[in-house]
């Protein structure tokens, strides 16, 4: 049997087994960030802000310098990192746990400011790590272990769409929603995580993106199945798209 | 400026401290009664190419903080209570993941939102770590402007020698009251400060992570014996003043503001001929606890004297445990005590007589 490389890792993704569960899009979207930070050979520019959730270990995985912000705070941290390391690529790497329901506060404020940071904020409607709660971006009638009968939009609220949140904020240069279920929409993706920087290197303001991911742990669902529900539940109530590209600066 | 006395403000001494000490990044949000700190740093830090931000929150500003000294740089954010309160989240992770830092508190009056008065209510908090887990933080409170400004500069050289957050604790006094000061050069700015462990200086497999959480087995037991180890260390840097304790029958020990306001009824009763002495920790961690037992070998009796209902008195009695005891006398949180009652209370312990 001969074996054929499909494609070589990228440098910055290290050479070890990740905690990550059967299924999970994590790897992928660890590996966009890499791949884009490499092929501009930024690699050595980069410090990057980690979180609390299922990616907490990223620095085991991602071979960049890291500092490890309290749970919702990476924002808040970015901030001050590269208001004194302006010359730095700052990012931080966020679930929807973190950015959109403890560091909700961090985040608006950040992005307000326009931060010149990129924000990966990854959205698998679900706290992974603690096993499977409600995360602000549960849909509406999803079931997990703190609505065991499915969110109720009356009494536990509708998810947040993060993506046009930002947008509607002065200090976003770009915004958009991706999904990493299918090699088009991770092609897709991979521009997306592409701008996100680069509105961060031409010091436009804050790049966002957000990924749709699977948890098929925590959903109870096989791989494929958890692939298509992205396709079939999540894109329909998080649709894709970028929800602004602002190509000028708001510098003072 | 160098040299010539001025007349500021402790706010403002603190600013101009951590000015002269090479501050990089500040981080603060409005609270009464330090808002002179945040005002000046907005103007001045800038001006002297350091990063300047009105942060959402406190908890939001020690996050800054994190991230501009995990890059290195000499930063500080500072507060009053109810803030530090908020901030004590990264406090403990700043600690846990030993990135130093300067945290200022201008202690007001409490429980809760309390009042904006002075008191002392956050000793415990100041020296019993503050946040969750087993650790602890430098803690030094000046008294006057002079201090207040010699003192944050010390408090960023022991920040970065012992890679922690440190806390300079003053209150409502010290920050409002203005007094001449006289600033001293500023220090030059060493660019290899924190190359042995700050951020921006590899990549690749020999990257560099700060980081608090530690899962792999006996990793987190290791970093706790490290910070121990420290705090050990620590206690070569304990400070406290004595003012006519040598010939002392009963020593007063009080801190900041209140121990300056002993020192006067002190210097009252003297003239009175009563054999009474001041000992004003300046270390509130570590405590000067064995200059303390030292002079409860030489058979003194204490007072403990403080602007809270009994807290550093509870340091005061384990230094000196076994050999003596400390009375205590309180000022109600809410209140401003007045010279008087101090010397009352003093002159009632000196005689025996009950408080």
């Amino acid at each position: 049997m001969t074996e054929t490389v499909a494609f070589e890792r990228t440098p910055s993704v290290a050479d070890v087994a990740t905690h990550y569960c059967p299924g999970c899009q994590h790897g992928v979207a660890h590996r966009l960030v890499a791949e884009y930070l490499d092929s501009k050979g930024l690699a050595e520019n980069t410090l990057m802000v980690t979180s609390i959730g299922c990616s907490v270990m990223l620095y085991n995985y991602l071979l960049f310098d890291a500092v490890e912000a309290p749970h919702g705070r990476a924002p808040a941290t970015a901030t001050g990192l590269k208001r004194v390391r302006p010359d730095k690529v700052v990012f931080t790497y966020q679930g929807d746990g973190d950015l959109a329901s403890i560091g909700m506060a961090e985040i608006m404020h950040a992005a307000n400011r326009g931060e010149r940071v990129t924000i990966i904020f990854v959205n698998n409607t679900v706290y992974g790590m603690t096993g499977g709660q409600m995360a602000p971006t549960t849909l509406v009638g999803q079931k997990t272990t703190t609505c065991p009968s499915g969110r109720c939009a009356s009494s536990e609220g509708q998810p947040f769409r993060m993506a046009e949140i930002m947008a509607g904020l002065g200090g976003v240069a770009y915004s958009a929603r991706v999904a990493l279920n299918s090699v088009k929409h991770i092609a897709q993706a991979k521009k997306a995580v592409r701008h996100a920087f680069e509105a961060q290197l031409e010091d436009r303001g804050m790049g966002f993106v957000e990924l749709l991911a699977t948890c098929p742990t925590n959903w109870k669902m096989t791989p494929v199945a958890a692939n298509e529900r992205i396709e079939n539940e999540l894109i329909p109530c998080f649709p894709l798209g970028v929800f602004k590209d602002l190509k000028t600066s708001g510098a003072c | 400026m160098e040299g010539s006395r001025i007349f500021v403000k402790g706010s403002e001494a603190v600013a101009m401290g951590a000015l002269d000490a090479g501050l990089k990044g500040y981080f603060g949000y409005p609270i009464t009664p330090q808002n002179e700190i945040p005002e000046f740093m907005s103007k001045h830090l800038p001006e002297a190419g350091g990063a300047f931000v009105q942060a959402e929150s406190e908890c939001a500003a020690i996050n800054m903080v994190l991230g501009a000294a995990a890059a290195g740089k000499r930063a500080m954010t500072s507060s009053s209570g109810p803030g530090i309160s908020l901030m004590q989240e990264c406090i403990s992770n700043m600690a846990g993941g030993e990135v130093p830092c300067v945290i200022v508190n201008m202690m007001r009056g409490g429980p809760g939102v309390g009042d904006i008065n002075t008191a002392q209510g956050d000793y415990f908090q100041s020296t019993r770590g503050g946040g969750h887990g087993d650790y602890r933080t430098p803690c030094l409170a000046p008294a006057t402007c002079q201090e207040a400004y010699d003192m944050t500069r010390e408090a960023f050289d022991l920040a970065f020698a012992y890679r922690t957050p440190v806390l300079l604790v003053g209150d409502a006094i010290l920050a409002q009251m203005k007094e001449p000061l006289t600033r001293r050069a500023p220090r030059l700015d060493d660019p290899s400060e924190g190359s042995a462990w700050r951020l921006g200086e590899t990549s690749g497999p020999g990257r560099r992570i700060l980081r608090s959480l530690h899962l792999a087995e006996g990793k987190l037991a290791e970093v706790n014996q490290r910070l121990q180890d420290k705090y050990r260390d620590l206690k070569q840097q304990t400070r406290a003043e004595q003012f006519m304790t040598e010939d002392a029958e009963l020593v007063v020990v009080a801190f900041g503001s209140t121990g300056r306001i002993v020192k006067s009824a002190i210097r009252k009763l003297r003239a009175k001929g009563l054999k009474v002495g001041l000992f004003r920790p300046i270390t509130l961690y570590p405590f000067p606890e064995q200059s303390l037992r030292d002079l409860a070998y030489s058979g003194k009796r204490f007072l403990t004297i403080e602007h809270n209902m009994g807290q550093m008195v509870e340091d005061v009695r384990l230094a000196v445990r076994g050999l003596s005891d400390s009375g205590f006398f309180g000022a109600l949180p809410g209140y401003l005590p007045s010279p008087d009652e101090f010397q009352a209370a003093i002159e009632r312990a000196s005689t025996g007589a009950s408080l």
